[in-house]
């Protein structure tokens, strides 16, 4: 009985350990098309998503995402190594060999606490903010009270998009607290008279429309609201693109037009962008 | 002696569930080990130590800080946690009329089913504009200190009380015989009696007080940085987990597993730590 059960022990070890180091099959049948994205971290969440409902509605495509950024995304475009590529930026001048369609709008906006005093800060203000160089409302017209910088947590693309468009490194912003999702950094806001911090333009828009005591700062003289993003106008904000080398056709065709229309409106919004589709 | 037919089945299903929870602990670890592997096979174990500052996307894995920020959390909570729930323990035990003492003990078993992130959200939204107040910004050690501390009270109240209940009833007879005050009988010889108990108690409420990991990340601050102060943000391993973890991508990743890797270390170390101390005898 004894040695029935060590043996019993010792086989059932070797299975989990030779099913968990097991490499994977690859059982893909013949007939199964395969659509392969690369690019942006930004953009990819979000295509997966898009992906899974394209997949559900094409039954025969497998729609395959992989990271690897902005510039991976141009790079396997251009060598045929991924059907479509992902880039979180319109497409730069000397890429115009490159076809691009927009999916969708990521905008970020500014909050303070509505009790705040001030109504507009300056880019430089903003600079100086978050770099610790000013720490005291009273420096950018408000209250004698210490500022509370709220950034948020590295690898979000909030914080990516902050730091581009500001042309800051993340090491040199001094942050009091760091936040994850948009919802952390609203109550933050919210609860903190002092506090400043940036989050997706529709979540800020959609709680402070609810009640929520925060507000939007405007930034270059131009309100911070989906409707601004939507028709370009905001200038903290960048399009989301999926490129191409050529004419897309096939699959990849239908993929694009899927990925604009309507019925991807619902997972853009959950990802926090603003649709084009309407 | 032999084993009937039915306790050499219930013996092999026994050993069979004893060996998967095993399995399951062991192929935790082997998971870990594998997927911080990639960054060991470049990044130097040296560097997790001694880089300027946390900024995986830039390529520094300083993870010290966010390690302090987790000992002191969870010293911080215990050094609280622990004289209040002894003290509610002997409280319902002893001293509280028996009405009282039931619900009593229903209220704080409540305490302790309270999901996690309902503490945070009180956290945030009361207790960190509370501290603000005395010290911007608000979301700091102390507020993790005190969130952690009201966490884990339960669990050390119930243990302890469990504990003390479990010695036998005839050394409080012994001891009232010989005629002494209850807080003597308490002091003398109830609690070193549950010594073993109460130990495990507080390891336990260490253990929940490590793991804990939406509260934390939701009144901490976050900051990746050694405090100076109470009042200063802090970043503890299990919120760098969950913070960044989402969005991650290859050596950033791998460097969070990392995280996942010490704070796994530490847990160990606990455990020895309670299998140590339960060696002991539990009277003396």
């Amino acid at each position: 009985m004894k040695k029935l059960g060590q043996l019993t022990i010792l086989i059932l070890i070797a299975a989990i350990v030779w099913g968990y180091f097991k490499p994977h099959s690859d059982q893909v049948a013949m007939s199964i098309e395969k659509l392969v994205l690369t690019g942006s971290s930004t953009v990819a969440p979000l295509v997966a998503e898009i992906g899974k409902r394209f997949e559900s509605l094409h039954p025969n495509v497998r729609v395959d995402v992989q990271t690897g950024g902005s510039s991976r995304g141009v790079t396997d475009t251009r060598t045929g190594l991924a059907n479509i590529g992902m880039i979180s930026r319109a497409l730069k001048k000397n890429e115009t060999d490159l076809l691009s369609f927009t999916i969708a709008l990521d905008g970020i906006s500014i909050i303070i606490n509505q009790s705040n005093p001030v109504s507009s800060l300056s880019k430089q203000q903003i600079i100086d903010i978050y770099t610790g160089k000013i720490i005291n409302w009273h420096d950018v017209g408000g209250n004698n009270a210490p500022i509370t910088v709220v950034n948020k947590a590295e690898g979000r693309s909030t914080l990516e998009l902050f730091l581009h468009h500001f042309e800051l490194t993340n090491t040199q912003v001094k942050p009091h607290v760091v936040i994850g999702d948009n919802q952390q950094g609203i109550k933050t806001v919210s609860g903190n008279p002092n506090a400043i911090a940036y989050v997706s333009i529709g979540a800020g828009e959609y709680e402070a429309e609810h009640n929520i005591p925060i507000k939007l700062l405007p930034l270059d003289g131009i309100g911070a609201s989906v409707s601004n993003v939507h028709n370009r106008s905001f200038p903290l904000s960048r399009p989301l693109n999926l490129i191409t080398s050529k004419q897309p056709g096939g699959i990849a065709k239908t993929f694009i037009e899927f990925a604009r229309s309507v019925q991807v409106n619902d997972l853009i919004e959950a990802q926090y962008f603003v649709p084009i589709a309407n | 002696m032999s084993l009937s037919q039915t306790d050499k089945h219930l013996t092999f299903i026994l050993r069979l569930c004893a060996l998967l929870s095993a399995a399951v602990i062991l192929l935790i670890l082997i998971f870990l080990l594998n997927e911080s592997l990639s960054i060991f096979q470049h990044v130097s174990v040296s560097r997790f130590i001694n880089d300027a500052s946390w900024h995986p996307q830039q390529g520094l894995y300083n993870i010290t800080p966010m390690l302090s920020a987790t000992i002191l959390s969870t010293v911080g909570a215990l050094i609280l946690a622990t004289p209040l729930g002894i003290a509610s323990a002997l409280f319902s035990y002893f001293y509280a009329p028996k009405f009282l003492a039931t619900w009593y003990r229903r209220l704080i078993e409540l305490l302790a089913g309270i999901p996690s992130v309902v503490y945070g959200l009180w956290g945030l939204t009361t207790l960190a504009p509370l501290i603000a107040q005395l010290h911007p910004p608000g979301v700091s050690l102390l507020t993790a200190i005190l969130i952690l501390s009201l966490m884990v009270l339960p669990t050390v109240a119930l243990t302890v009380e469990a504990a003390i209940a479990a010695v036998p009833a005839s050394y409080l007879q012994g001891a009232m015989a010989l005629g002494l005050s209850r807080w003597t009988s308490i002091k003398c010889i109830i609690l070193p009696a549950a010594h073993s108990g109460i130990t495990s108690g507080i390891l336990l409420a260490t253990g929940r007080a490590i793991g804990e990991t939406m509260a934390v990340l939701m009144v901490a601050g976050n900051v990746v940085q050694h405090p100076h102060s109470l009042f200063d943000s802090v970043r503890t391993l299990t919120a760098n987990i969950a913070l960044e973890m989402a969005y991650a991508m290859g050596d950033h990743r791998a460097a969070l597993f990392v995280s996942g890797l010490v704070l796994m270390i530490m847990v160990l170390l606990l455990v020895f730590m309670a299998a140590f101390f339960k060696r002991k005898p539990a009277y003396v």
